[in-house]
């Protein structure tokens, strides 16, 4: 009895979650799309470690490293962009865009260093 | 009309303030400059104590050899028969910042030689300090402020002795690194501007480069964003503060080669990474809620709760296993001792012994910071009328600074900058409910809504009641006009009106308390001049006393170190306490054993066993080493307090914790540590006071000790492995070389004598070096 009202509630939940975000803009979600991407490819290099071993461990911090660092920018992009942000409203989004490319030159130029 | 006249007169009260406050600001980097200048001028333009020495040497190298040998530099000067990897256990941000300096100034053709820019490096970094001190208190609490504080800062004692013209250490730049990587995390959570947080991200790096206290602000930050997010002041601006700055930060960290991989493996960087999970959990969670409906919202808690709490859970049991597999926790020794107080003196005698990393008296509270000692809880009182982010994080920082400086000395130096903004919020908000008063009263009452109006809310009475001891600087007459002014321009936008109190006290009570704050500053400045003159000028490499017919100076250190370095082959070795290590490579260029790095306990226990020893045992350790020359400091002819006689039980500690047979106990007589006649035989017999007292007796007599007030026991005795080769003129530093053995053994009487030694030796297997 409980079970099944848990379930449902599951099920109302994912649906509700579906479709809110649904409704949520198309440049929003292109975003999100490079964030999924970001830390897929963060977790395979994780499991790769995992079964290889993690003996050039710069290379190893490196990769994992930029491939979080450009989720985090990349969240961070979409708060500024996000039209829902009252605290962001006057900030032109072309500068948020030139903010995020300026992050990740320094952040890619680090690894690119790091990397040996 | 009268619109565009008052918007015209606001503009040009507004370029007034601006061209006011950026004179005081250069004033105020001028007086941080030049109340530095006071050990150059009384002495010479000479680098200080020890720790410059080693600094100077590697600028020296790094400006002759370029950046990739240095970068790649094994000094084989050191540490001898180890050597040490300079370019990987350095901190490189001091030097990279001098020879920068140096090479900027030689190429627009002043050609500063590389002493001189290490000497004035600091006071020109305290001056940028200062500057970002302006900036950080500005985002804090506004400009005026700023300017209290910075004007505070450019003076305050505890961070003059450690920049003082001539101390070229790492904190002459971390300092400065410090506050600007605050200011720039304030300025990125205060906008939530990207750039800022890459900004923010390399002034850390440089910090990183700069000194090992960096720890203190990737611990600091994250304990501020968790107090953000546990007092409900989450917003998108403190993820975009936070989060790149982990990532960029701690890769940033990774690359400076003494941080290496310590950035990703070591305790002092795990809160960065716990609280970076945390943050992100928050986001998700702002974020569902803000697209569910919060019935939707209150099954989507339920869920999460149940099954992340298992996960959670597993997590946290395999983070702790590791974490306690090792011994220390993953901390390091450093860390750790300042997290236990204790535990320095129990495990690793070399930290405890280091007179700096003592915990601090009462009285030197007051000396370094002051005023600013009771001036802070106005402060703090102040930052919360109203809390904003920024003020919330001020107060955190002078709180753990002040816990911190109370476990070490030299911590003292992280809380003056803490106290100073502290200090310069309280004085801001004091100066501002007096000269609002007295505008008040004297402009009347017809103007009175437009600038009440913009009244902020405070507690007067508390601030004034504490307001006893102030301090002020002579700008403030002219301040005072460009605050009334800023403040009326300022004011609406920075202050939230919560109450509409009018907050005004009578005119002679104004009056007279802004005589008296700035009575208050004046004392502030006398004792900061003073003690910037009279205590932290010191070089301590030249010592000078005043007597009756006049000024002596003692320059016996310098004096020892170039007979070092002119009556000795390059490749000789020099012995001695590890305190002199810097300056015997730097200035006499020869080899040394140990030196301050103190990176080797082993080594440094074995220096300090063959200072305890007997002649003969002490002889044989340092022919093991290849030892030449052996040098001790002693002060008991001119009363130098700090020779080595005085530190000599340190070397009993430190070498009986690695080789049990020195015992302290041997070396005391009822547990009092004497060389007269009462001393132990042990004592007597070791080569610490055969090097400094022998021939003592001869310069009066009776071989008086001035440093430890009594006359020697043992007055007349011979050196069979050591003969002394120099003494500088006050006897304060001896250098002895070792003899080399007997070609053969004469006689019957000495084989006996050492086949008698052989058996006794082989039945006390516990010493190793015999």
């Amino acid at each position: 009895m409980g079970k099944s009202a848990t379930t449902r509630d599951v099920h109302a939940l994912f649906h509700s979650l579906r479709s809110a975000y649904a409704a949520t803009a198309n440049h929003l979600k292109i975003i999100d799309l490079y964030i999924f991407f970001a830390i897929a490819t963060a977790l395979i290099q994780v499991a790769y470690m995992a079964i290889v071993g993690s003996f050039p461990f710069n290379s190893f911090l490196s990769g994992v490293l930029s491939c979080v660092g450009t989720a985090v920018l990349a969240v961070s992009l979409r708060i500024q962009v996000n039209k829902d942000n009252k605290e962001f409203k006057d900030l032109p989004p072309e500068r948020a865009f030139a903010d995020f490319v300026l992050c990740n030159l320094v952040l890619h130029l680090v690894i690119m260093n790091f990397l040996g | 009309m009268a619109a565009q006249e008052t918007s015209q007169s606001a503009i040009f009260r507004h370029a007034f303030g601006n061209v006011l406050s950026f004179t005081v600001l250069l004033l105020i980097g001028v007086m941080a400059f030049s109340i530095r200048l006071f050990s150059v001028i009384k002495y010479e333009s000479v680098i200080h104590e020890f720790d410059p020495y080693f600094n100077y040497r590697v600028t020296q190298f790094l400006t002759k050899s370029g950046v990739y040998d240095f970068w790649n530099w094994f000094d084989d000067r050191t540490w001898y028969p180890l050597g040490r990897v300079i370019g990987g256990t350095v901190y490189p941000g001091l030097t990279l910042t001098a020879g920068t300096l140096w090479r900027i100034l030689n190429s627009i053709n002043i050609p500063l030689s590389v002493e001189t820019v290490c000497v004035f490096t600091a006071p020109v970094f305290s001056a940028f300090a200062s500057w970002a001190t302006y900036l950080l208190t500005k985002e804090i609490k506004g400009a005026g402020a700023g300017l209290t504080a910075a004007a505070l800062l450019a003076m305050v004692p505890s961070y003059i002795s450690r920049s003082v013209a001539g101390s070229y250490d790492n904190e002459a730049v971390a300092i400065f690194a410090l506050i600007f990587t605050f200011y720039l995390y304030i300025k990125t959570l205060n906008t939530g501007s990207l750039f800022y947080a890459t900004l923010n991200a390399i002034a850390y790096f440089y910090m990183v480069c700069s000194w090992g206290g960096y720890t203190f602000i990737i611990n600091l930050i994250p304990m501020h964003v968790l107090l953000c997010i546990v007092t409900g002041r989450y917003s998108p601006r403190l993820y975009i503060a936070y989060a790149p700055l982990v990532v960029l930060g701690t890769l940033l960290a990774a690359l400076v080669p003494v941080v290496g991989f310590n950035a990703v493996m070591t305790s002092e960087h795990f809160a960065s990474f716990l609280v970076f999970i945390i943050i992100h959990v928050v986001a998700l969670v702002y974020y569902i809620k803000g697209i569910l409906t919060p019935q939707m919202f209150k099954v989507a808690v339920t869920l999460v709760v149940s099954v992340g709490m298992v996960l959670c859970f597993a997590v946290l049991a395999v983070l702790i296993a590791l974490v306690a597999s090792s011994p220390t926790k993953g901390w390091s020794g450093r860390s750790l001792s300042l997290l236990d107080p204790t535990y320095a003196s129990k495990y690793i005698p070399i930290i405890a012994s280091v007179s700096e990393h003592q915990p601090p008296t009462w009285p030197s509270y007051f000396m370094d910071i002051n005023v600013l000692a009771f001036l802070v809880p106005a402060g703090i009182i102040a930052c919360f009328l109203p809390l904003s982010d920024a003020s919330s994080f001020a107060v955190l920082y002078i709180v753990t600074s002040v816990y911190f400086s109370g476990v070490m000395v030299r911590l003292m130096l992280v809380l003056a900058p803490a106290a100073c903004i502290m200090s310069g919020i309280a004085l801001s908000e004091a100066f501002d409910v007096f000269t609002r008063s007295i505008k008040f009263h004297l402009v009347g009452t017809t103007q009175n809504p437009q600038e009440n109006a913009g009244d902020a809310t405070k507690v007067t009475q508390n601030d004034v009641k504490s307001e006893k001891s102030e301090d002020t600087v002579k700008e403030r007459s002219s301040r005072k006009s460009k605050k009334k002014d800023k403040e009326n321009i300022e004011k609406p936008s920075l202050v939230s009106r919560v109450e509409k109190r009018l907050l005004v006290l009578p005119l002679e009570t104004s009056v007279m308390a802004v005589f008296l704050v700035v009575l208050l500053g004046a004392f502030y400045v006398v004792h900061c001049v003073w003690a910037a003159a009279e205590a932290y000028s010191a070089p301590s490499i030249v010592l000078t006393s005043r007597s009756h017919d006049g000024l002596h100076v003692f320059d016996d250190f310098r004096e020892a170190y170039a007979w070092l370095s002119h009556n000795t082959e390059v490749d000789d070795k020099v012995a001695s306490w590890w305190d002199y290590g810097y300056q015997t490579t730097a200035m006499a260029n020869r080899t040394v054993i140990v030196d301050n790095n103190t990176w080797n306990n082993t080594h440094i226990a074995t220096v300090g066993t063959a200072l305890s020893s007997p002649e003969k045992a002490a002889w044989d350790i340092f022919n093991s080493l290849d030892v030449k020359y052996v040098l001790v400091v002693f002060g008991g002819l001119v009363g130098y307090p700090s020779d080595d006689i005085n530190k000599f039980l340190w070397m009993v500690r430190i070498g009986g914790g690695v080789f049990p047979h020195i015992k302290e106990p041997d070396y005391l007589r009822d547990g009092q540590y004497r060389i007269d006649s009462q001393a132990t035989p042990t004592m007597l017999n070791c080569l610490m006071y055969k090097l400094s007292y022998y021939r003592f007796v001869e310069t009066d007599g009776r071989g008086y000790d001035k440093v430890r007030n009594t006359e020697i026991g043992k007055k007349h005795f011979k050196l069979n492995h050591f003969e002394e080769v120099f003494t500088t003129h006050h006897w304060m530093v001896r250098i002895y070389k070792l003899k080399s053995p007997r070609n053969r053994i004469r006689g019957k009487t000495k084989r006996s004598k050492s086949k008698s030694g052989t058996s006794k030796r082989s039945t006390r297997k516990k010493n190793p070096w015999q």
